[in-house]
């Protein structure tokens, strides 16, 4: 057996994660894209992406996912999704106001692209809640590793 | 005229600070920097309302921008941020502590490690006080309650000891207690009312005949703000989570978060909303002076110097509450008086308790003594801020509690202004142990080669005490009405008194 089965579950879940995963990736990007058209939007959105990451570690076990998004770089991330949210918010005082939306002010309904700012706060939100959600799960996963080994 | 562009401003640069603190983590000095400068920020902003605001005036800002659609049906639909008196006052209070507490910090948190992560949850949490205080809308005075306790659960808990994490879990469990009260009164408020604005809400009420579902909001609003504030029956988990804090943040959380996210809210929807009921006014009286007599008795066995201060805070916010009970013009100034001259002096004790445990390690009064010679600042300060606690005139606190008992004697009643006589005299006498056996005595052996804090510690220091010898001068005729007075008016407006 290759060294990839030494860890994880078994084949038939290792196999399915791989087909679904990217599915589930881009599901999440739909939904946070779609956040001013239909239900959902950046917070659920990025929690779903984060599951996607989430799904990794759980079929191949450990730090899979660490290698593609490391818990560093969660904190980037969500910082500057943060950074973003609030600097389209400043932005509008320019305009008129705090959280002014003054790309797109009236929107078409149905329109992917109709609704000014609100698609791009919520791919901030999602950047923020994705990423936020996946470093608890790695912080968990560490302090787990960390007490076995006290053991 | 002042552009009303400032007033998002206030959450707008903390939150910014903390973002970009955690972004900028691995520059070195930059986490100081931000914190001190987006406090400093926000408080340069706050003077600049005190100067600027005419007498008697209001902004209101819509966010959003949203023109035909703020209001409907009659109902405003919209977020309203209102800056009146009393919020300036209060924004004054808040940023003053706040940007002092980052720049004691810079020294004092380098006893820990990931300083960053120190200074992000600051300013969160300033965010989350200026929210509170700036918001006119009920559920989001809500959301910012939880932004600026969230950041001070973890602060609690920044140390990771044993002890601190079991104080942070209490404070967790008692103050999510607190949230889900409050988010049921908001609940029960929307439903009975249709909108979420405060002014509105506080129209709409006064129209109509009370309806039993109100009494059920003032129990749900004083249990929840009234275990935010921590006044007596609800203060169980303040004496454990004050002290396990790092000092800056003790400093904080007794100084400013409490008044502002209990306090500050307490009155503001009493009096501001459901326009100051006389039930509410005689249980504000009876739990302020409950809180003051048995904190301060509490307090006088207590030999940890921080949790001795704590009990000390839910003493003095009794003071202010009982102020506000009384609810004439004088028990109003009183109330806001000492709110601001508590906000000084608790800090400043909490300040002089982290340099006490940063120079000798210890926070235990028995294993301190004659402290004098080797820390002159931090004994002096110490001892002018227990004289500003304790009431001994000329000193700030002198001044405030007079006029909360001369307004509890205005209004007949003898007996809340003996208690408030004798918690003072019970105060006094535990500053006196205080004073006793930290700073007067025979020097220690092991304590021989303490020496005085480092220079930003102690400027701080020196200018809270400043502010605790002279607090007085803030109800001089030129000097309070620009700032004092346009809050008493915002609250004594209400009755009509």
């Amino acid at each position: 057996m290759s060294k990839e089965h030494e860890h994880g579950m078994t084949v038939i879940v290792k196999t399915v994660t791989r087909l679904t995963v990217g599915l589930i990736f881009l599901y999440g990007i739909y939904i946070i894209l779609h956040g001013h058209l239909t239900p959902g939007g950046g917070f659920a959105g990025g929690v779903i992406i984060a599951l996607s990451f989430m799904n990794l570690d759980l079929a191949f076990g450990g730090s899979v996912s660490a290698k593609v998004f490391s818990k560093g770089s969660t904190g980037v991330v969500e910082a500057l999704g943060a950074v973003m949210f609030l600097a389209l918010a400043l932005i509008g005082l320019r305009y008129g106001g705090f959280f002014d939306n003054f790309l797109h002010p009236d929107g078409d309904p149905g329109q992917l692209v109709s609704a000014g700012i609100i698609p791009l706060e919520n791919i901030a939100i999602s950047l923020k809640v994705g990423a936020g959600l996946f470093g608890i799960f790695l912080t968990l996963i560490v302090l787990q590793k960390f007490e076995s080994e006290k053991k | 005229m002042i552009s009303e562009n400032i007033i998002p401003l206030f959450v707008a640069i903390p939150l910014a600070g903390a973002f970009l603190t955690v972004l900028f983590k691995r520059i070195k000095g930059i986490p100081d920097t931000l914190g001190v400068m987006a406090s400093a920020g926000a408080f340069a902003l706050s003077i600049l309302f005190v100067l600027k605001m005419e007498i008697g005036q209001r902004i209101i800002y819509n966010v959003g921008n949203w023109g035909g659609f703020q209001e409907v049906l009659g109902k405003i639909v919209g977020i309203q941020l209102v800056v009146d008196g009393l919020t300036t006052f209060m924004l004054v209070t808040v940023n003053l502590i706040a940007f002092l507490v980052a720049v004691y910090s810079i020294s004092y948190m380098t006893r820990y490690t990931e300083k960053w992560q120190f200074y992000s949850l600051f300013l969160l949490m300033l965010a989350g006080m200026n929210g509170v205080l700036i918001t006119g809308d009920m559920f989001n005075l809500f959301v910012f309650v939880e932004i600026a306790s969230l950041a001070s659960y973890a602060l609690v808990a920044f140390g990771t000891e044993k002890r601190e994490l079991e104080a942070s879990f209490k404070y967790a469990v008692m103050g999510g207690i607190a949230s889900l009260l409050i988010l049921l009164g908001v609940i029960f408020l929307y439903s009975n009312t249709g909108t979420l604005n405060m002014g509105n809400m506080a129209k709409i009420l006064d129209s109509s005949e009370e309806p039993v579902l109100i009494y059920l909001v003032f129990g749900l609003f004083l249990a929840g703000f009234g275990l935010k504030a921590a006044i007596i029956p609800f203060h169980a988990w303040l004496p454990d989570a004050h002290p396990s804090a790092p000092a800056p943040i003790s400093a904080m959380l007794s100084g400013v978060l409490i008044k502002a996210l209990g306090v500050y809210t307490l009155v503001r929807v009493f009096y501001c909303v459901f326009g100051f009921p006389e039930q509410v006014s005689s249980i504000f009286m009876t739990l302020g002076a409950l809180s003051m007599i048995i904190a301060v008795l509490l307090a006088l066995k207590q030999w940890d110097m921080k949790r001795l201060l704590a009990y000390h805070s839910i003493s003095q916010i009794g003071y202010i509450i009982l102020g506000f009970g009384i609810g004439s013009h004088l028990g109003i100034m009183g109330g806001l008086l000492h709110l601001f001259n508590h906000s000084v002096f608790k800090s400043l004790l909490f300040l002089n308790a982290g340099s006490l445990e940063y120079a000798t390690g210890t926070r235990n009064l028995k294993e301190m003594g004659g402290l004098t010679k080797q820390m002159p600042v931090t004994s002096w300060t110490t001892l002018s801020a227990s004289m500003s606690i304790s009431g001994v005139p000329p000193f700030a606190g002198f001044w405030s509690k007079l006029i909360i008992i001369l307004a509890c004697i205005e209004r007949g009643l003898w007996f809340y202004a003996i208690i408030a006589v004798l918690a003072s005299i019970l105060t006094l006498a535990s500053f006196m142990k205080v004073t006793r056996y930290a700073f007067l005595g025979d020097i220690r052996k092991k304590l021989r080669n303490v020496v005085e804090v480092p220079v930003p510690m102690r400027i701080v220091m020196i200018i809270l005490a400043i502010m605790c010898i002279f607090g007085g001068v803030l109800l001089l005729p030129g000097v309070r009405q620009g700032f004092l007075d346009q809050a008493v008016e915002v609250l004594s407006g209400v009755r009509g008194v």
